[in-house]
């Protein structure tokens, strides 16, 4: 392999987003034939690394090689000639066209534009990979898995040969994600080059030839993934040995907080979020949440919070002394003044937590702003309190009146999380909370959330690492397309039993 | 009875000048770019155009007018002159990334002052008493019909009656809309509209594009200047007479759901609708006929409301419209 | 080595910040080189000595105390408007009615004159006008937001579409109205008794200049200190961050438009009022356009809104003065402010961006 040509050769590649370093002298070869994992956290700079291959970005320093010889890639275009073709995380598709339109979008073949012709040679693409495709069909009308279908045809339909797949993973069904690595292994022998963008560790060991690791954009290291393990590779990843320990405290005193009773849900497309769901969480206790990405985790925890409309069932909120009220059909504020302390950490950080231009102060009064009788608002308990926040969670801010789309991830993390927890909630909604997090600010994050258990709040907590679900929760409900396919202690659980439930009703051996 | 044999040409030629506008601006916005300028462009249009007939007609003395050069140079004048506005857009919004609502305010201040002061300096230089330039000469030219229209009673008068700017009018609407729907380029511009992210990524230069459908949008847009003060206005400029015509084409672009196809008839409908209040009979009563007049605005205005009601995906504007496009935004 | 190694020649990205003396030096080199573009337009157009021509636009401003009252009660009411329009557009709601909203706020006043004069008290006619012009504005503001907060209609299109409804509204009572018959224009309203003027506070200019000051004020704390500011801001920059908090975005939505009608409705009563008299249907003269223009240079900011509007009151009163002096057309003027604003917009870029160029011709740096 030593002696061979890299398909890619990329040499001391620098890229800096005003201050943030991205990449930092990377490294990287590519070669045909094989399956490349790149492996790094959340934030170590494998997509912008990528991104520069495939002319999205432009290094500030480097050299690129293609096939031994030097090349530039300015644009999207140059890389598409040089047969390297990306599919991105977040889909590059236009919703209005229709797939056979997305692609050919931006294909300067000769002659008019015929999508008749189109439609057939996709329909070849799709016999001979397994894919399953309307050409004709709008994207808008597609679902995720589809569209990432298209993705990769449109990839294929530009006869590329370099492929570079983004966390293709994130968003498919087991079942999904087996077919795509077959097609993958399939092209791999067609003697085609695969990057595949990953931070989970099993389809690095399942899928890849070989490894390549990033920590802080920095390019720690490859090898072949045959010579390496799980521990090696996390060490690599998190930069020392880290022993996946989080703290479990015995849950204090556990009273019924929130009962939730056959809650259905249905999107504004009408489709079904939530089906028949009922569960109960309890105060002092953490209930984790599982499935896989778009079970409905994001619909249930809004419909509590009072922001998703629900078309039937019960939501209940339990008083200390046993009373019960019903949240459904009351929205954040009507909850609020009916005394019910309850906070939410969104998934969507930045466009819902907070508000990204609005200093760490203002962000504060986001709760608070409607407190005292007058006209004006109060603005020195929100600096105070932003303060706090900054000194007691290690926010790195250059001041309060910091915008906060200035932060990094696991800044903007404490800031949100901060201000929930200051409200004194009884009830705490928390949304992938550690998503795109470094190691250390999660376990600040598990560290609160474990306070806030202990000081007897009901905490549920949707999550995707299983391993955290697994060490943090005490128990563990598992969502399987919108119905509860069971709930599970969360001490003693195995991973394969509850992996095992988040693809199929029921799983195997589902207690409660 | 109401007499359509001579409503509908003269809602014919109120419309052409909408059409112009309104096929140029949906070019525009279909690559994303919210032109507020296009009353700007329109009036820089037609006082380029005005310019050049009276350079030409003062060199030549107007009986020495050759058909050709008549049409030939005013023609070039406007595309210039709304080809420049086009660019100054595309430079502030497109390369310098301004925002556009105001970039556009700013054009139209820029292009009506433009176009009233050559007026206004040509008015003074002709030397005429009225405030107004009479370019009869040219205008013939761009009038001039077929000889045998009006042998042809009503169907000559309704179709065949007006000079050949009306046609192209017709004509350019026509091929956008087959451009738009049908051909590489127009699903690319599509794209660049809908999200440049994506179009940037398949390889599209989401610059060229905003570039080339802004400038072609603006010198179609211009030709409704043009059209306006040498046919229909019988090439007579007078400052200000173009009105709110640009404004208006804007509001036809929403209410034709973007396609130049459905302009042709909507943008009669509005000139229909804009003259109406000539042919309803009101009597001695004035003032009625005021009320008349707003018939154009309520109906775009129901029009709009009703669209957002029904909000079915294919009739939204382009989704990243009034949106500037930096591929390293973070 | 390879002829092919270069990369983009300009290269742009984003700057983290700028301090507050660098972006405001950017824009005063903006204005000084729009300034030089200004004077070479001017020479190449007309002939004449630019410098001549600007002081001539300063003479036009400020050049005697009557001028210089004159061009402060034309910055009252154009900065009153681009004050009305600023809450919605720190919503990101893009009203450009405003001059349908001020419209009907005059017509609203001109109707309590001619209607009221000599049917009630005079002090009770001024209550009567103010509540009228305020709430005609308010109703103009409300209803495309009623239908931009229920279906998301477009905004953009339907305030300018009801500027054109509220001009021919105005034209259909100024023909109904009209003295003489025929005239086709109202003509001064109790021009002998003075019905239901405002009030005069030292001379006829000052009133409205007062008001204003007062409204700017009022603007400024109500934006940047009240809840009803911050719900403002909270939507304008993410609605979904608006629901996740409780805010009811629709009527926050509804509520700001009602504001900024009201403020119109009020720059249209000192307009009929107090400094007109009569109405017409080009008595706003485009000003709900410029403010939308002076409230963006200004950044949304109430206070920086009062140079902003000075400026742009300048051009144009600089601009007929140079029309009289010079014989130059009035639109000159318009002109000269589109460069100058060209400018300022495109100066923007510079503060928000850096550009760097590819170092010479060497492959490593």
């Amino acid at each position: 392999m030593d002696n061979k040509t890299p398909a890619v050769r990329m040499r001391n590649i620098t890229k800096t987003f005003g201050p943030v370093v991205a990449n930092d002298k990377v490294w990287l070869d590519i070669y045909r034939g094989e399956i490349l994992a790149l492996l790094g956290e959340n934030g170590s700079g494998k997509t912008t690394l990528m991104n520069m291959l495939s002319g999205i970005y432009f290094p500030d320093e480097g050299e690129i090689s293609i096939d031994g010889k030097e090349v530039v890639i300015r644009s999207p275009k140059d890389a598409f000639d040089l047969g390297i073709g990306m599919i991105h995380q977040h889909f590059k598709l236009v919703d209005v066209l229709t797939a056979a339109e997305n692609i050919v979008l931006g294909l300067n073949e000769p002659g008019r534009l015929d999508l008749e012709k189109v439609a057939e040679r996709v329909r070849g693409i799709c016999q001979a990979y397994g894919f399953e495709v309307d050409p004709y069909q709008k994207i808008y009308d597609m679902s995720v898995s589809q569209k990432q279908t298209v993705e990769i045809i449109k990839v294929l339909y530009r006869g590329a040969d370099i492929l570079i797949l983004d966390e293709p993973t994130a968003v498919l069904t087991p079942q999904e994600t087996d077919k795509l690595f077959a097609v993958l292994r399939n092209m791999r022998d067609d003697g085609k080059a695969i990057v595949i963008i990953t931070h989970k560790l099993h389809e690095v060991e399942d899928l890849s030839d070989r490894v390549a690791v990033l920590r802080h954009g920095q390019f720690i290291g490859d090898m072949p993934t045959k010579t390496t393990n799980a521990q090696e590779m996390t060490n690599m990843m998190v930069g020392h040995a880290v022993t996946l320990n989080i703290d479990r405290p015995e849950p204090v005193n556990p009273k019924p907080r929130i009962e939730v009773k056959n809650l259905t849900v249905r999107s504004i497309d009408g489709v079904l979020k939530l089906d028949d769901v009922s569960f109960t969480a309890n105060s002092g206790e953490i209930l984790g949440i599982a499935g896989i990405s778009g079970c409905g985790q994001k619909e249930l925890l809004e419909a509590i919070a009072g922001l998703q409309p629900v078309e039937s069932g019960s939501i209940s909120y339990i008083e200390d002394n046993g009373e019960k009220e019903e949240l459904i059909g009351k929205d954040p504020l009507a909850i609020a003044d009916m005394g019910v302390s309850l906070s939410f950490v969104p998934e969507d950080r930045l466009g819902m937590g907070l508000v990204a231009n609005m200093d760490l102060a203002d962000n504060m009064m986001l709760r608070s702003f409607r407190r005292g009788k007058g006209f004006f608002t109060d603005r020195k308990s929100p600096r105070k309190l932003a303060q706090e926040v900054v000194a007691d969670l290690e926010v790195k801010t250059p001041s309060i009146a910091t915008p906060v789309r200035r932060l990094s991830g696991g800044n903007v993390q404490k800031v949100l999380v901060g201000r929930e927890i200051a409200s004194a909630p009884t009830v705490l909604l928390t949304a992938y909370a550690v998503r795109g997090l470094d190691i250390n600010s999660s376990y600040t994050i598990y560290d609160l959330i474990n306070r806030q258990k202990q000081a007897g709040v009901a905490v549920i907590y949707v999550g995707e690492d299983l391993d955290v679900l697994l060490e943090l929760a005490d128990r563990i409900l598992v969502l399987c397309g919108g119905k509860v396919s069971g709930i599970v202690e969360g001490r003693g659980a195995q991973k394969r039993d509850v992996g095992m439930m988040m693809t199929r009703l029921g799983g195997k051996n589902a207690d409660e | 009875m109401f007499d359509f044999v001579s409503f509908i040409p003269r809602a014919i030629v109120q419309g052409i000048p909408l059409l112009f506008g309104c096929t140029g601006e949906t070019l525009t916005e279909k690559s994303g770019n919210l032109n507020l300028g296009l009353p700007g462009v329109m009036y820089v249009g037609g006082i380029s155009g005005v310019i050049g007939a009276f350079l030409y007609e003062q060199s030549v003395g107007s009986a020495g007018v050759n058909g050709f050069l008549a049409v030939f140079i005013p023609l070039i004048c406007c595309l210039l002159g709304s080809l420049l506005m086009g660019l100054l857009y595309c430079f502030l919004t497109v390369t310098l990334r301004a925002n556009q609502n105001v970039t556009g305010l700013a054009m139209t201040t820029f292009g009506v002052g433009f176009g009233n002061f050559f007026g206004g300096s040509l008015i003074k230089l002709s030397g005429a008493d009225v405030p107004s330039i009479a370019l009869s000469a040219t205008s013939a030219c761009f009038k001039k019909s077929l000889p045998f229209a009006s042998n042809l009673g009503w169907f000559g008068k309704i179709f065949l009656s007006y000079g050949f700017l009306a046609y192209v009018a017709v004509i350019i609407a026509f091929v956008c809309a087959y451009v738009l729907k049908r051909t590489k380029v127009g699903l690319h511009l599509r794209a660049v509209g809908e999200s440049p992210n994506t179009a940037d990524a398949a390889g599209i230069n989401v610059n060229k594009y905003k570039y080339m459908a802004t400038c072609i949008g603006c010198m179609i847009a211009g030709l409704g200047g043009l059209y306006y003060v040498m046919d229909y206005a019988c090439g007579v400029w007078s400052n200000d007479a173009f009105g709110d015509r640009g404004w208006l084409a804007l509001a036809l672009v929403i209410f034709t759901i973007w396609k130049p196809n459905v302009a042709v008839f909507a943008s009669i409908l509005f000139g229909g609708l804009y003259i109406l209040y000539l042919f309803i009979p009101t009597g001695m009563n004035l003032a009625v006929k005021e009320l008349y007049k707003m018939l154009p605005y309520v109906v775009t205005i129901i029009v709009l409301v009703i669209s957002s009601m029904r909000n079915k995906r294919e009739n939204q504007p382009p989704a990243s419209l009034g949106l500037a496009y930096f591929r390293e935004e973070r | 080595m390879n002829k092919q190694n270069k990369g983009p020649l300009v290269h742009i990205v984003k700057r983290a910040a700028l301090p507050w003396y660098g972006s405001w030096g950017i824009r005063a080199l903006a204005i000084l080189l729009a300034l030089v573009a200004c004077a070479l337009v001017t020479t190449v157009t007309t002939g004449e000595n630019p410098i001549a021509v600007y002081a001539a636009m300063i003479d036009g401003a400020f050049g005697t105390v009557r001028k210089t009252w004159i061009t402060f009660q034309n910055v009252a009411i154009l900065l009153c408007i681009s004050l009305a329009v600023t809450p919605a557009f720190r919503m990101r709601f893009w009203n450009i009615g405003a001059e349908g909203q001020t419209l009907i706020g005059c017509l609203a006043t001109a109707s309590c004159m001619i209607l009221l004069a000599d049917k009630v008290p005079n002090w009770l006619l001024i209550c009567v006008m103010v509540v009228a012009a305020i709430v005609a504005g308010a109703v103009w503001g409300m209803i495309p937001a009623i239908f931009k907060a229920k279906w998301n209609t477009n905004e953009t299109l339907f305030t300018l579409m009801m500027n054109y409804v509220a001009t021919q509204l105005v034209a259909f009572f100024v023909i109904y109205w009209e003295v003489p018959k025929g005239a086709g224009k109202i003509g001064i309203i109790n021009q002998s008794s003075e019905l239901g003027w405002l009030p005069q506070l030292g001379n006829k200019y000052l009133l409205s200049i007062v008001v204003v000051a007062i409204v700017t004020v009022l603007m400024y704390l109500y934006l940047n200190y009240s809840k009803h500011g911050y719900e403002i801001a909270v939507v304008g920059e993410s609605e979904r961050t608006a629901r996740y908090v409780g805010i009811k975005v629709e009527k926050v939505i509804v509520r700001t438009m009602v504001v900024s009608g009201a403020v119109c409705g009020l720059a249209g009563l000192l307009l009929v009022g107090g400094i007109n008299h009569t109405v017409t249907t080009t008595i706003v003269g485009g000003r709900g356009f410029t403010a939308v223009m002076v409230s963006w240079l200004a950044k949304f900011n109430p206070i920086f809104m009062v140079f902003t509007s000075l400026l742009l009151v300048f051009l144009e009163r600089g601009a007929g003065e140079i029309a009289t002096d010079f014989g130059l057309n009035h639109s000159f003027g318009d002109i000269l402010t589109g460069i100058i604003l060209f400018f300022i917009i495109g100066c923007e870029f510079f503060i928000n961006y850096k550009i760097s160029f590819r170092k010479a011709a060497g492959k490593e740096e």
